[in-house]
């Protein structure tokens, strides 16, 4: 019914977190000076943080689709069919809660998973250019 | 069905993704995120409906099956259509700047 919108919410809390962080790590380069600054080793959270925001937008975007298909998305107030009736309406709640929540926990879990093989693929990186130096 | 088919689209982005230098120039990676996303969350709406109507959920009658298809085909259009707007504003090679400072 609106399931689609718990990952939209999520994902416009990650963007928002992305472009704070990019603000900062962009901040913190331009205070250190070019003698002092090791050089960079792995991705900066701020980027594997993007790729939450683009699962949740791209999937929320097609699944906003699928609602519009099935007429349960409407151009005009109040947008969801299912806030026409209160007992609709608490339905449409529901399933906010059950399959909204789900969805947006099993692509954070995914997001966790690749963030965690990226940290383990950049520590074998950096102990193989430890041990070439 | 609409799950099936975005997760074919899904497989294969990523696999053009792994393999081409020029793809991943031409910021594929959205469309892989778009359509694994989708994916994600068509995966949770499965099991949900999976909870409700047990193995009737694998024999769906043939009309709701193309009809699904036809989602699945057109969510896919979309994701295309949403990366390509973005190639667009993106311009990574520059061709959209040259051909309007051509035009000035």
């Amino acid at each position: 019914m609106a399931c689609f919108l718990v990952p939209v919410a999520e994902a416009a809390v990650t963007t928002a977190a992305v472009k704070m962080l990019q603000a900062k790590e962009k901040a913190n380069a331009a205070n250190i000076s070019p003698e002092t600054v090791k050089p960079a080793h792995g991705l900066p959270f701020s980027h594997k943080l993007k790729w939450l925001s683009n699962l949740l937008w791209g999937g929320s975007a097609l699944l906003a689709f699928e609602h519009v298909w099935h007429g349960e998305v409407t151009p005009w107030f109040p947008f969801l069919t299912a806030a026409g009736s209160p007992a609709e309406t608490a339905q449409m709640l529901h399933e906010m809660g059950t399959a909204g929540v789900a969805m947006s926990v099993l692509v954070t879990a995914v997001w966790t998973g690749m963030v965690l093989i990226t940290a383990h693929a950049e520590r074998i990186d950096l102990s193989e250019s430890a041990v070439e130096n | 069905m609409t799950l099936l088919t975005v997760v074919f689209a899904a497989i294969l982005c990523t696999i053009v993704w792994y393999r081409s230098e020029t793809a991943r120039e031409w910021s594929i990676s959205v469309l892989c995120f778009t359509y694994w996303g989708a994916s994600l969350m068509w995966l949770v709406d499965a099991f949900f409906e999976y909870a409700e109507l047990h193995a009737a959920y694998f024999t769906p009658a043939p009309l709701d099956m193309l009809n699904d298809f036809y989602l699945g085909l057109s969510a896919v259009a979309l994701g295309l259509l949403i990366w390509l707007v973005l190639l667009l504003v993106k311009d990574p090679k520059g061709v959209v700047k040259n051909t309007l400072s051509k035009l000035k």
